[in-house]
């Protein structure tokens, strides 16, 4: 009798429990909209011309698709790289430096390696090769983080914020001295342009879009698996939910979260690498700025689940996209996308709005956003 | 002892009906309380008692029913109000700031303060002074001494009961609702209460006890009335009713009080434990050189107040804790500071003390809570890849072995009633080849059918040749189980003796650190 009932109950409460999930969501989304509009028939604009022209900047045509999808990219590694850290406990508000180190870093395997080695490189070892450093710079940069936490019990919100500081001075001076391109003619800080083996080819020819953003899609799938199928997924999972029992159970609590923050600051590292690798070809001080911050409003949205993360980035990157054509067609300020966002924030971290303006029963157990100081 | 049963009714529940989601927590309960009267309310964990008191003291509202106190209806809304009416009450868990004097935590949230000069502001100055003769007074008036000057977090826990007492009094409470009062308190001590609570009543204060210990009741009370899953099931005077009766009606069906067990049959020995010197949270010693062996087939049983360093002494072979100097061995095998894992792996079983800190994770499954310790052995996991189906396999059989009453095993364990969730703990540590159980606390606030059955498991166990250690803070427990049972006092062993030499006094005078021999 148990094994039949078994299986039918078991999709059923999964079914049901991701249903839950997306609902407190969705309603504060629907909500920030309705809001959001009249605030823009307020200003004497209409709401509908300015919600057409955002979904039909953003999905309207083939070059729209293409940009919201590049716009996605980052926004899911980064995405990913927070909630990650989040089921494990962790709150990495270091992302941004993390991101922007891994950026560096694989412009500089990009655009100097073939220079150090003296021969070309073929794109199928120098394109990985770009990626895993960048994604082993961030890794490290967020290691010592969590190295910091286990062993001294330093905060992690105190130390990813300081370790933002340094990342971005840092790059910040590299860009505009070691690294920045010779070029006489070029006063930006940015690297010189990296070799094409570096390069992510496009997905179609005249667009963009480039393989980053399938490879977006099956690391989201990956983290999914690791976390909920895999020992180590457990044991991550584990320590964030109590890691009394995790210590109790034999895990070992400090390795955890020390590993956990590295695959967290691996996943913000790809962000940057993907950027550098599939859109930019080069690093340029400056235009990875806000990704950090925005992955931990996608984490939020996307409630820290992997599926989540994806809608949530595909969102932001459609709100980001569609502003333009917004504007152009309402003259509402591009602005106005940031106050949409800040609202859906808004209900999605005091749910308690949404659950009472909807009349929703409150669900069982709260994410855990971060843990005492010092614990 | 019967008061005198036409004393007017000083407080009274009519009817009192009150839901939460998916539950009746109370169904239309009345009960009512005499002047100068104690009148004890007995219950399991869930059976509605503390949401009656919380509905009582104004932090509750019913769904329907009535509060009446002095004869007038009463419309409670917030603790201020039932302090307003006359009514304190006296958690479990003290509501005292550590850090303050006797005096401050008494005038907390009632302070008096004076104005040096007619027109300076009345918050400047509070009058410790005047709070503190007060505080001496009601100390006097009622026999509860008490030093107003004291720092709280340095009194003994006893004391810092009667400060909470003085507190309600101070409040001009002339109806106590004393919370599971004697659950931190020695024998001793309790008796000091039961003592102080005859004292207080004879000046004309109502008493409410809520406990589920049944020899308590039958002691103290004047009446008791026994709540069971939102009703009251009766109510009754000591006269007329023993130890038998009350369990029966708190459980509804007959419940074998006293544990059955033949002699036990010592074999090789299991752990040493040799001058075991552990710090507590604080940094402080608390566990201060202590060395005994258990041996295979038997249970020994740790017996003291809580807080003598039993808790450390638990954590510190569990390897949950650092061990400042000595050594344990476990089958030989010296296990001093090994981590967690490998104590596991030697042979041991844990019972932890805080069965939601430790235990379980709330917010994982059944399935999952039940492989907690094992998810990466072979039989769970290939590789790294966790066998769903094998650990979901695992969670049927042992909810149809342990008794685990769930809806399935993919409920979350948050959702499992205190019972219940030990009972996941137990068959996940039990179900393991274990040479050693450590069970701390084992059935610390669970109902008489939980307790019954995990006394069974742990006995099983012992009759299986496994050697027991077992931590209480429950005497009774301590010496229905025990084959040997040692007393801690500050972090000492103080005596070990055979259960069958053992008397509560005894044990009761080793616990407040009174040796035998002295």
């Amino acid at each position: 009798m148990q094994s039949e009932k078994k299986s039918g109950l078991s999709l059923k409460t999964l079914f049901r429990s991701a249903l839950d999930a997306m609902l407190i969501p969705f309603l504060a989304i629907l909500t920030a909209v309705v809001l959001g509009g009249i605030i823009i028939a307020i200003v004497r604009g209409n709401p509908f011309l300015a919600y057409y022209g955002l979904i039909d900047g953003s999905f309207g045509s083939a070059k729209a698709l293409s940009e919201t999808a590049v716009w996605a990219t980052p926004y899911i590694f980064g995405g990913l790289a927070v909630a990650l850290a989040f089921k494990g406990g962790l709150f990495n508000i270091g992302a941004e430096g993390q991101l922007a180190l891994g950026a560096t870093v694989s412009a500089l395997i990009g655009y100097a390696l073939p220079g150090w080695l003296g021969v070309e490189i073929p794109t199928i070892i120098h394109l990985p090769l770009a990626i895993i450093v960048g994604m082993a710079a961030g890794a490290i940069w967020a290691a010592i983080v969590g190295f910091l936490k286990a062993y001294t019990g330093g905060h992690e919100v105190i130390n990813t914020i300081m370790m933002n500081y340094i990342a971005l001075n840092t790059i910040s001076f590299l860009l505009n001295g070691p690294m920045k391109d010779p070029d006489p003619n070029n006063v930006i800080a940015r690297t010189p342009l990296i070799a094409d083996g570096a390069r992510i080819p496009t997905i179609f020819e005249g667009l963009r879009v480039h393989w980053g953003f399938i490879f977006a899609l099956l690391v989201a799938y990956l983290v999914w698996w690791v976390l909920n199928k895999t020992t180590l997924g457990f044991e991550i999972r584990t320590v964030g939910m109590n890691p009394d029992a995790a210590k109790y159970a034999g895990i070992n609590v400090k390795r955890t979260i020390i590993l956990t923050m590295a695959l967290s600051g691996m996943l913000a590292g790809l962000a940057g690498t993907i950027e550098v690798t599939g859109l930019n070809y080069r690093h340029e001080l400056g235009f990875s700025i806000g990704y950090g911050f925005d992955a931990i409003a996608i984490a939020l949205l996307g409630k820290s689940h992997p599926l989540g993360v994806v809608l949530a980035a595909i969102l932001f990157a459609a709100m980001r996209n569609g502003a333009t054509r917004m504007q152009f067609l309402t003259q509402m300020p591009v602005d106005l996308i940031s106050m949409l966002q800040a609202l859906i924030l808004l209900f999605v971290a005091a749910d308690a709005i949404i659950r009472y303006i909807y009349r929703i029963k409150a669900q069982g157990e709260r994410v855990v956003l971060t843990r005492g100081w010092g614990g | 002892m019967a008061k005198n049963e036409t004393a007017p009714i000083v407080l009274e529940a009519k009817g009192i009906t009150k839901k939460f989601p998916g539950v009746l927590a109370n169904d239309n309960v009345n009960f009512d309380l005499r002047k100068g009267e104690i009148h004890a309310l007995l219950g399991e964990n869930g059976a509605g008692k503390s949401t009656l008191m919380n509905i009582l003291y104004g932090l509750y509202h019913p769904e329907s029913g009535e509060v009446v106190v002095d004869g007038n209806r009463m419309q409670l809304n917030s603790s201020r109000d039932a302090i307003k009416h006359g009514i304190g009450m006296v958690h479990q868990h003290f509501m005292l700031i550590p850090v303050f004097t006797v005096t401050e935590n008494i005038m907390l949230g009632e302070e008096t303060s004076h104005r040096a000069a007619p027109n300076e502001n009345p918050l400047v100055r509070l009058d410790r002074k005047e709070v503190a003769q007060r505080v001496r007074d009601l100390s006097h008036q009622y026999g509860l001494e008490v030093d107003p000057e004291a720092i709280v977090g340095d009194l003994p826990v006893g004391l810092q009961q009667r400060v909470e007492i003085v507190k309600a009094l101070y409040r001009k409470a002339n109806i106590l609702i004393l919370d599971e009062p004697t659950a931190v308190l020695t024998p001793q001590e309790a008796e000091d209460l039961f003592r102080i609570m005859h004292d207080l009543t004879a000046k004309g204060v109502s008493i409410i006890f809520i406990t589920h210990k049944l020899k308590e009741v039958l002691a103290v009370a004047d009446r008791i009335t026994v709540m069971r899953a939102g009703r009251v099931v009766g109510t009754t005077v000591p006269k007329e009713t023993n130890e038998q009766k009350l369990a029966a009606m708190m459980v509804g069906r007959e419940v074998i009080l006293t544990v059955q067990k033949g002699p036990a049959k010592p074999a090789e020995e299991v752990l040493r434990v040799e001058n075991l010197h552990v710090k507590d949270v604080r940094g402080l010693e608390a566990v201060r050189g202590v060395s005994f062996s258990v041996q295979a087939g038997e249970v020994l049983g740790i017996a003291g107040v809580q807080g003598n360093g039993q808790t450390e002494l638990a954590e510190a072979l569990t390897g949950l804790r650092h061990i400042e100097s000595g050594r344990f061995m476990l089958s030989g095998k010296d296990l001093t500071n090994k981590p967690p894992r490998v104590i596991t792996e030697t042979g041991l079983a844990h019972i932890p003390e805080d069965r939601q800190r430790h235990g379980l994770v709330l917010s994982y499954s059944v399935a999952d809570n039940m492989v907690l310790c094992d998810y990466y052995q072979p039989r769970f996991s290939k590789g790294i890849v966790i066998q769903q189906n094998q650990v979901d396999e695992n969670a049927q059989k042992l909810i149809k072995e342990f008794d685990v009453r769930t809806p399935s095993a993919f409920v979350n364990a948050g959702k499992l009633s205190g019972g219940n969730q030990q009972k996941v703990i137990v068959a996940r540590e039990l179900s393991r080849p274990v040479k050693l159980v450590i069970a701390s606390q084992p059935t610390r606030g669970l109902d008489v059918g939980s307790i019954e059955y995990i006394h069974k498991e742990i006995i099983a166990m012992r009759d299986r040749g496994v050697a027991v250690l077992l931590v209480s803070a429950e005497l009774d427990e301590i010496m229905s189980l025990s084959d040997r049972i040692a007393v801690m006092y500050r972090g000492q062993i103080v005596e070990t003796v055979d259960h069958k030499d053992a008397t509560r006094e005894q044990l009761g005078l080793l616990m407040a650190g009174v040796h035998a021999a002295a």
